[in-house]
């Protein structure tokens, strides 16, 4: 344990990065280590926004849990929730009707977009260009105004439920989303022209964070971080849940594992989202939007676990079941709490202005890291 | 070459900036693509979608009757304590004793808007409203009795 302000014995710098910090999206605390402008150590201090949210999960019912966990990853709440709600269906064995699969799916992709907008906006702010955010927000808005007609909120949505989705899709639904999808194809030049194709951007971002394929194994590292280095691991693609098997979509991976790979790979990941939200939009196949469940869900006894891909990489809920209503230890293996355990390996012998492009490039959600 | 090669970076890097800075001038001069929103002097038209989880309420007919029961499904779907039915039983006139609610007491302090209890409701008795503008300077405010004083239940809702 280190001081948490002063010079060490050595004569290095120990500068303090949070709880309260723009660059940070959230309260982490980064305690760094610094010689002269070199990053020698960096700790991060976790807890400031734990709210025990597996415990929480343990006094709730089956149906109760599903919405917490909106809270955990916020920008892909929709995700969070489809994951719970896949872990249930497993443990009772629930067929989900094919429309709301491919509702669920819908939303699960709109959040993706969602995030990655936000993302974009908020890891060119931290570069220090404020407009890109303006510009991503009026895409990420149009998207929310689908939220809020379809699921009645605009972040914390709690629309998946266990057999299904809680509601029908609104009868503008379908309308909203082509409106969306065309003005996504009439803007999406200015990501590039404003931010992708920016030489101070290019510059802060080439060759800064690597991340090698074999770190990120190591790591645990999931998601657009991971892709970044050119390690395949797309839970969509390696074990496809609802009807991702039978969509047609790339896994988009760059090699370079530097900051602008990962950062790539999120903007390829956008097109392939929007792609695959136009496979579907047209052809939402009729019927029942819900299973029929029981009144009271209860889970045979024994384990079950199942992953699915977020914005951020992969989720797997975990739960232990005794037969009861309510389940006996629940474990989320939250993405953002592996990506950032990498932070202090890739951030070593840097500079402490590269960090906040590491941090930014790594899209970290705090509430994700400590539930 | 190192010196063309220098050159054309430094080409390439004014480039790039004009190209950004175009985009900025194309918005400077459209001044119809700005999409913000003048809240709250646009309360008036301020249009909320009917699905919008605001708050929990529960509706009234002109002769203030509702459709709670009062079975108490609400409150056990909450995973938050928010709902607490408090209930009476009433004396009808043949002298029977029929359980009814005396007050649907409503937490909104502690509510998160999930909507498992509207979902719940097997009789439909409760709805999500759009208000939003919840905030007011004493706690106690935020705690309600959904149900109006001397309400009864709607007939023929069992």
């Amino acid at each position: 344990m280190i001081e948490e302000i002063g010079t060490t014995p050595e004569g290095e710098l120990i500068i303090n990065v949070g709880p309260q910090h723009p660059s940070t999206h959230g309260v982490l605390h980064l305690v760094i280590t610094l010689s002269g402008e070199t990053i020698r150590k960096v700790e991060p201090h976790l807890g400031y926004i734990h709210r025990s949210i597996e415990k929480m999960c343990e006094s709730l019912t089956y149906r109760q849990f599903i919405y917490v966990t909106s809270r955990m990853d916020y920008l892909s709440a929709h995700i969070n929730n489809h994951a719970c709600a896949l872990v249930v269906e497993k443990g009772l064995q629930i067929e989900v009707p094919a429309r709301a699969q491919v509702i669920r799916v819908l939303m699960d992709e709109l959040t993706r977009v969602a995030s990655h907008e936000l993302w974009w906006g908020s890891m060119a702010m931290d570069l220090g260009a404020f407009t890109p955010f303006f510009h991503a927000f009026r895409e990420r808005e149009s998207i929310n105004e689908i939220m809020e007609e379809t699921c009645g909120a605009r972040l914390t949505m709690n629309y998946m439920v266990p057999g299904g989705v809680v509601q029908d899709i609104h009868p503008n639904f379908q309308k909203k989303v082509k409106a969306f999808l065309q003005l996504y194809k009439l803007k999406i030049h200015e990501y590039d022209e404003l931010v992708t194709g920016n030489i101070i951007f290019q510059n802060r971002m080439k060759g800064v964070g690597i991340i090698k394929p074999e770190d990120a194994l190591s790591y645990g590292v999931t998601g657009p971080a991971a892709r970044g280095s050119g390690l395949s691991c797309d839970v969509r693609k390696i074990y496809p849940y609802e009807i991702y098997d039978k969509l047609d979509f790339e896994e988009v991976l760059e090699t370079a594992g530097d900051s602008f790979a990962r950062y790539m790979v999120r903007i390829r990941e956008m097109q392939q989202s929007i792609r695959i939200i136009e496979q579907l939009i047209d052809n939402i196949p009729e019927g029942d939007f819900q299973a029929k469940t029981k009144a009271v869900l209860k889970l045979p006894k024994g384990d079950y676990y199942t992953r699915v891909e977020t914005a951020r990489g992969e989720l797997g809920v975990y739960i232990v079941s005794e037969g009861g209503t309510t389940p006996y230890r629940i474990k989320f293996r939250s993405p953002g709490f592996s990506n950032l355990s990498i932070l202090d390996h890739i951030a070593r012998g840097s500079k402490l202005g590269d960090l906040v492009a590491m941090m930014g490039t790594l899209d970290l959600v705090i509430p994700d890291i400590d539930r | 070459m190192f010196i063309v090669k220098y050159i054309q970076e430094v080409f390439g890097a004014v480039k790039s900036l004009a190209i950004g800075m175009r985009r900025t001038l194309y918005y400077f001069t459209h001044h119809k693509e700005i999409i913000t929103e003048q809240y709250p002097d646009n309360r008036d038209t301020l249009h909320l979608p009917e699905r919008f989880k605001g708050e929990v309420v529960m509706p009234h007919d002109e002769k203030n009757e509702h459709r709670c029961t009062g079975c108490t499904a609400c409150e056990l779907a909450c995973p938050n304590g928010t709902i607490k039915v408090v209930t009476k039983f009433d004396i009808s006139p043949e002298g029977k004793k029929k359980k009814a609610i005396d007050k649907l007491v409503y937490h909104l302090e502690l509510c998160t808007m999930c909507n498992l209890c509207v979902v719940a409701c097997p009789s439909d008795a409760i709805i999500m409203a759009q208000t939003f503008e919840h905030s007011v300077y004493d706690r106690n405010l935020l705690t309600k009795i959904l149900n109006n004083p001397d309400s009864k239940i709607m007939d023929g809702v069992e």
